[in-house]
């Protein structure tokens, strides 16, 4: 008993000169700390590679899936947004030549109409000139008839001043050569 | 220092808070006591697990702040071994995952008052550092089989220099796991002692303003550091890791 607490005392005598040296040193505690610091680096290797970090490794990998699904996501509305605009423009393409057809359309059209009815119009004014010529040309004869009436009445009626027996037959003779000179 | 330090009326004790003590009791520290190493390594794997394995249980694909957190570190890390080894370096990657989590909370823990910081220790930081260089070196041959010595042979290099440059390489690869250990517990462990002694003149009225300001200032590099020194343990995995995947220069 008494020998062992005499080693007790200097142990702890022993420990206490090393330790106000460096601790560092005591060769003592090294099976300690080396016996517990496997201990902890085993429960933490565990630890890690059995639940941390593939758990770490699948979120990330996720979340990297989710980013690119996103973006092609993105992509492919961002492709059917230009053909939309595409098909947007094409339609207001077609709508205006459409327009430009009909409008075309209509213009010639009228232009038909007003041709015909200028056609139509220019006859009719033909007509009416000709007829009013033919009318002028009638009025014309009945004129000459008339004068040719005169002209023989008058000079039957001369003849017959003059003392002379006129004969109609010879006094209208003579009337139409006279006329027909004055017409040349 | 010490004894300057105690007769002048101080009581600063900065590495005591490096001391492996038991949780229960007050005996010896047998390899398989729980001592506040085993507690502040579970709160390391508590504090991973809540990062990464609850911030996750929603699997949302947009996720919440506290899953962004976790995608985040997964990401850089992920990228990291991908742009240092390639494609093929992303089997390692659970591992180097591992690593850098381990590394990265027990840094982060050690920064909460009165925490243990297991990363300030060289026992932890030389098995993390010598699992990485065996594991490099055995995957190296594994891969390559002889091949993996053209590592130390620069081909590049004029023919009567090649010996000479394949000791100094060999020299320096197994210096490697020295650096590697050294420069994270190296880095804890002065870091966490200054502030140390800066709160221990706390304990003088004039100088505690000073005193704090300093610890602040610290305490916002210290976390710099956790963060950084996590990095660079990690970086300097990948690129062992690169070496045994493609040896040749």
């Amino acid at each position: 008993m008494a020998t062992q607490d005499i080693t007790v005392v200097t142990t702890e005598d022993l420990a206490h000169e090393s330790a106000s040296g460096m601790p560092q040193l005591n060769v003592e505690t090294f099976p300690n700390q080396i016996f517990w610091l496997l201990i902890a680096l085993v429960a933490i290797y565990y630890i890690l590679s059995r639940i941390a970090l593939p758990r770490i490794a699948a979120v990330l990998a996720e979340r990297q899936g989710t980013i690119t699904n996103d973006l092609a996501a993105a992509e492919e509305l961002k492709l059917k947004a230009t053909e939309a605009e595409k098909a947007y423009d094409k339609a207001l393409a077609d709508a205006r030549a459409e327009a430009q057809r009909i409008a075309a359309e209509a213009k010639a059209e009228i232009q038909g109409d007003l041709d015909k009815a200028i056609a139509d119009a220019d006859a009719e004014i033909a007509e009416r000139s000709a007829e009013s010529e033919k009318r002028i040309a009638e009025i014309r004869e009945g004129a000459m008839q008339s004068v040719e009436i005169v002209a023989k009445d008058t000079a039957e009626a001369i003849v017959a001043a003059l003392g002379g027996a006129a004969d109609a037959a010879t006094v209208n003779a003579a009337v139409d050569a006279r006329l027909k000179r004055g017409a040349a | 220092m010490a004894t300057e330090a105690e007769t002048g009326g101080f009581n600063i004790h900065p590495m005591d808070q490096f001391i492996v003590s038991p949780l229960f009791g007050d005996g010896e520290v047998h390899w398989y006591t729980p001592t506040n190493v085993t507690l502040w390594m579970a709160i390391g794997v508590l504090c991973v697990v809540l990062l990464l394995v609850v911030g996750t249980r929603g699997r949302a694909v947009i996720p919440s702040r506290h899953q962004s957190l976790a995608e985040l570190t997964y990401g850089f890390v992920h990228k990291m071994v991908e742009d240092v080894t390639g494609k093929e370096g992303l089997k390692y990657f659970p591992y180097i995952m591992t690593l850098f989590m381990f590394i990265l909370v027990a840094n982060f823990l050690g920064l909460i008052p009165a925490a243990f910081t297991v990363t300030s220790h060289i026992a932890v930081t030389a098995v993390l550092a010598l699992a990485v260089f065996f594991g490099v070196t055995i995957l190296g041959f594994v891969l390559h089989g002889k091949k993996f010595l053209g590592l130390f042979w620069v081909t590049s290099a004029p023919l009567a220099l090649r010996p000479i440059l394949a000791v100094i390489e060999l020299i320096s690869y197994f210096v490697r796991p020295v650096s590697h250990s050294i420069r994270l517990a190296g880095n804890l462990m002065a870091g966490h002692a200054v502030i140390k002694v800066f709160a221990g003149f706390a304990v003088v009225a004039w100088v505690a303003p000073l005193s704090v300001l300093a610890i602040t200032a610290i305490y916002a590099l210290e976390l710099l550091v956790a963060f950084i020194q996590a990095y660079v343990f990690t970086i300097l995995t990948c690129i062992y890791l690169k070496d045994a995947l493609h040896p040749s220069h």
